[in-house]
């Protein structure tokens, strides 16, 4: 790893200074991707600004039909948290699908959503549970928050603060995970929200993304079955040596197919 | 940096570079050899530490973020004559061969057994997937697990 300066500051004007007065800051979360990024030397920031001294950053709400999660909040708190899995129950269940637990003991719900890895688990559920993505000055929907590999809406400095979620009636989230990494090759999420379903999909492109076609032809006919008629084009799909575009878009149907059956079944 | 921790009950402040990691600060500086480093890259799970009491992989912590926690390393949980009951049940049941993964599938065993109910085979298999053993001794390492949790959570457990 090379050298860089640590700071841990303990309020978001304190972050947002420190990182407009560097010339090649990042911010640090639960530094799950990070911290093995910069020990390979991919990554080689100057400042390496931690957030875990923000406490305002951590905790889990539920007001209204809304349920908000601090962006600090570990994969594990998620799982564990008694309000997630009371209103969102597909949260608790994808959060202890992530890594393996020492990975979720660390992790950030924040830091998953900021880096916007192709095969992270977070995104399929931001883009398909009606989410907000709230930063220290605006919020961001949540359909339009992943912008390409590692690219999100979010400007340089800007921090995630919380995130929001809609309540579904039902859901559920099925993946094909990678048997080493357990990361995504293809996740699928399907929400019912008072009989319009959403489909959020991860690993398969760039970024995660909404499965449009497929929420169209789920929306007559709620039934696994109904999924055979979609064509999924995997042009622009990821090809990699886990495997090939159009092996991807073959796994989004069987996802989809598995979400739908579990959702169903309940 | 200066960093203030506590190790094993233990006070300690050590002096290091910023990007020195908690693995580095446990058996470079404190002398904590027990503790592993296995892969360097976060996978193996042969650091693992218990942070704040939950396990953690120690390679992937950097100093900075050790300030003011709580660590309990595989030297902090039992000893020689009053060995853990998970240390315990490892050594009835054979679950070492070369032993080098041991540290770090014990401090994460733990973890799962303080954190989980009705553990099973299959449970304890998945509560171990951070943990790689190159050994592959892994049958009799999850008959450990389950031995020291019946141990642990008392015998009323089914």
């Amino acid at each position: 790893m090379y050298p860089f300066k640590y700071h841990r500051p303990t309020s978001l004007e304190e972050a947002a200074s420190l990182y407009n007065g560097s010339d090649d800051p990042v911010y640090l979360s639960g530094g799950m991707t990070l911290i093995p990024t910069m020990k390979q030397r991919l990554a080689a920031p100057a400042d390496v600004i931690d957030l875990s001294g923000i406490e305002s950053l951590t905790g889990i709400s539920v007001k209204g039909d809304k349920l908000t999660i601090g962006a600090f909040t570990t994969h594990a708190a998620v799982m564990a948290s008694a309000d997630v899995r009371k209103h969102i129950p597909v949260l608790a269940y994808l959060a202890a699908q992530i890594g393996d637990a020492q990975v979720r003991n660390r992790g950030t719900i924040g830091g998953s959503v900021a880096n916007s890895d192709p095969s992270a688990d977070y995104p399929a559920a931001i883009v398909s549970l009606g989410t907000t993505i709230h930063c220290q000055n605006r919020s961001i929907d949540g359909t339009e928050f992943f912008k390409d590999l590692f690219e999100t809406a979010l400007e340089p400095g800007e921090i995630i603060t919380s995130i929001e979620f809609s309540m579904p009636t039902r859901a559920a989230y099925r993946k094909f995970p990678n048997p080493a990494s357990r990361y995504a090759v293809v996740g699928v999420l399907v929400a019912d929200f008072g009989g319009s379903i959403r489909v959020g999909v991860t690993g398969a492109g760039p970024c995660a993304c909404r499965a449009s076609g497929m929420e169209k032809v789920l929306n007559d006919n709620l039934k696994p079955a109904a999924i055979d008629a979609v064509e999924v084009p995997d042009a622009g799909f990821n090809s990699d040596l886990h495997a090939s575009a159009e092996y991807r878009a073959h796994l989004v149907k069987v996802m989809a197919k598995r979400a739908v059956a579990a959702m169903l079944e309940g | 940096m200066k960093v203030s921790l506590t190790v094993n009950g233990s006070k300690h402040k050590v002096d290091v570079p910023s990007n020195t990691l908690l693995v580095d600060i446990l058996r470079d500086h404190l002398g904590l050899t027990g503790t592993h480093v296995g892969c360097d890259t976060s996978q193996c799970g042969a650091c693992t530490v218990h942070l704040n009491g939950s396990s953690v992989k120690s390679c992937t912590i950097l100093a900075g973020q050790a300030e003011g926690v709580h660590v309990t390393t595989i030297e902090g949980i039992g000893s020689v004559t009053d060995l853990h009951p998970m240390q315990a049940a490892f050594r009835d049941r054979h679950a070492l061969q070369c032993g080098f993964c041991t540290p770090g599938m014990i401090m994460s065993a733990i973890d799962l057994v303080n954190t989980s109910k009705g553990l099973d085979n299959r449970a304890v298999r998945e509560g171990l997937e951070g943990n790689i053993c190159r050994c592959t001794g892994y049958h009799n390492i999850v008959a450990a697990v389950l031995q020291a949790a019946e141990v642990m959570q008392g015998s009323s457990d089914e």
